[in-house]
């Protein structure tokens, strides 16, 4: 059988005369559309009277209502703590080396508890960098780092702001955004 | 006051109302476009115009849009010719908008002993003063494609052009039927003729008498308006239409045509199809006429918003049709069923009459 084609023939679906006419399948059409108009425009209406009704649209009005983000979305880091409180980073730099944008930087340094030989002095990762690929969180052996703070408004007035220390990834303190005027002259 | 100097202001009066009334309600429909078609897709629409924080279900991108499109560069290609590249939107525009003279916005009243007629432009040939009127309007596309100096612009304008005039040989047989049984060419004489009832009870609108000729007439208009699911001429996003390179204030004017004009179609549809100024059980309430004349105008208004609703639900529905598809429609559809209908019509009415 080898070099024989078998060709399928699939035949093109065929209308019928009431579907060639088209009147009876726009008036099928325009049931559907008007169906969906006047049921939203009821539940609107309800709505703006104060009633209980399911939503009339599908519409996440973001800036005012919160974003709604899945629960498995890749999103800003967090470094996570022992049970004794200090940090789980070992400094082994596996994030840091596998991170394909480069954005994570450690600096090591001795750690006081022998068991645990090596932490980080310092922690930083440039959100700005980053691409939210997730190799850092694939590559920790120690499970200290991972995407799961749900946020998603990281946005800063300079680049330098877009870098988050090791302290502001644990959570021990607040990320501080400082609102500068900007330099760029179309940026309100 | 001499008579006619009542006469003037009377004319000023009702052509004022005419070009408020065409004009706001396209302006309205700019709403609507975005408002229903969020409504039946399950999304918003926009609503981010605001007000001293009061957004009023959106309504004020009415008056962001103008504003915005105003404070536009008006741009006319370099290569471009600037008189008719000017000239093109402002006819497209004025023919629209003469097209509402001739619309019966309401029955004629005695009042202080004499006639006020509640049209802006009585004439006995309405409908052929409207289809004319329309027709001069394919100029204002002919000439903006040719004057952007862009092959696309020219195709673009090429198409519409073939477009209208198509459909218009159809749009005119259509009319050939209805007109025929009403035995007139004034749209008033029309809606009068559509007071009387069918068996006593139904009101003898053209909708029960000529439903074909409904269906084809909302078809061909649509495709005369250029509105979708016509609208290849413009083909907003996806194929490059005859204002590609229009701009700012004078692309408004070739947006607000298409209103206009779908306001004027819808006019026509309610003077002939529905029965213009009439409502049933309108007259049992007793009012004096003058009163009952006005009162006929806001039936007329409210239809006219009931057709538009319609055309709007049609637009957002049925998807764009293609170009020798469109012309088949016209040319071996709405034209020999037209005829059709008006053959059997003619035939009828002979029978009926004899």
């Amino acid at each position: 059988m080898s070099g024989r084609i078998t060709v399928k023939t699939v035949e093109r679906p065929r209308m019928g005369l009431l579907e060639q006419v088209y009147v009876f399948e726009a008036l099928r059409g325009l049931w559907v559309t008007s169906r969906h108009f006047f049921l939203n425009l009821w539940r609107h209406t309800l709505k703006a009277a104060g009633l209980k009704a399911e939503p009339g649209a599908v519409t996440i009005q973001y800036p005012e209502d919160p974003a709604v983000v899945a629960r498995r979305a890749r999103t800003r880091h967090r470094l996570l703590k022992r049970e004794d409180g200090s940090p789980r980073c070992v400094a082994c730099l596996l994030c840091e080396t596998i991170c394909p944008a480069k954005c994570i930087r450690i600096v090591a340094e001795e750690s006081p508890d022998v068991m645990v030989e090596k932490r980080a002095k310092s922690f930083e990762i440039d959100l700005g960098e980053c691409v939210f690929c997730g190799y850092c969180v694939e590559a920790c052996p120690e499970d200290a780092i991972r995407m799961d703070s749900g946020q998603v408004e990281m946005s800063a007035h300079s680049r330098e702001d877009m870098v988050w220390t090791m302290a502001e990834l644990m959570g021990d303190q607040p990320k501080l955004r400082p609102i500068r005027p900007s330099k760029d002259p179309l940026a309100g | 006051m001499s008579s006619f100097w009542v006469d003037a202001l009377w004319s000023a009066v009702k052509v004022l109302g005419a070009v408020g009334f065409g004009m706001g309600l396209a302006g309205i429909l700019s709403w609507v476009e975005r408002k229903q078609s969020a409504l039946l897709q399950d999304r918003i629409g926009a609503n981010r115009a605001d007000i001293l924080g009061y957004r009023l279900l959106g309504l004020f991108h009415m008056l962001a849009d103008p504003i915005k499109l105003l404070v536009k560069e008006d741009f006319v290609p370099p290569q471009g010719q600037r008189f008719w590249h000017d000239l093109a939107p402002g006819l497209s525009l004025a023919c629209a908008t003469l097209c509402l003279a001739a619309l019966p916005f309401g029955d004629s009243f005695e009042l202080f002993g004499r006639s006020w007629s509640l049209r802006p432009l009585p004439m006995g040939a309405g409908v052929v003063f409207v289809l004319a009127s329309l027709s001069v309007g394919v100029h204002g596309i002919a000439m903006a494609g040719w004057s952007s100096a862009s092959a696309y612009s020219l195709l673009g304008g090429l198409r519409g052009a073939a477009q209208m005039i198509s459909y218009e040989v159809a749009m005119l047989s259509i009319l050939a039927a209805p007109l025929f049984l009403y035995g007139t060419l004034d749209l008033a004489e029309a809606v009068r003729w559509q007071a009387r009832t069918l068996w006593g009870f139904l009101p003898a609108w053209g909708l029960l008498l000529q439903p074909l000729a409904f269906l084809l007439f909302l078809t061909a208009g649509a495709a005369e308006t250029k509105r979708a699911p016509f609208d290849l001429p413009e083909g907003e996003a996806e194929i490059v239409g005859y204002f590609v390179e229009y701009s700012g204030m004078k692309f408004a004017m070739f947006m607000t045509t298409d209103f206009v004009e779908s306001v004027v179609l819808a006019g026509l549809t309610t003077a002939l199809f529905l029965g213009g100024w009439h409502l049933p059980g309108l007259g049992l309430l007793g009012l004096p006429q003058p009163l009952f004349a006005l009162a006929g105008v806001g039936v007329f208004a409210a239809k006219v918003v009931a057709v538009l609703w319609l055309l709007m639900q049609i637009r957002w529905t049925l998807p764009r049709f293609r170009y020798d598809q469109l012309l088949a429609l016209g040319w071996k559809g709405l034209l020999p069923l037209s005829l059709l209908n008006f053959a059997a019509t003619a035939w009828v009415v002979w029978g009926w009459t004899r």
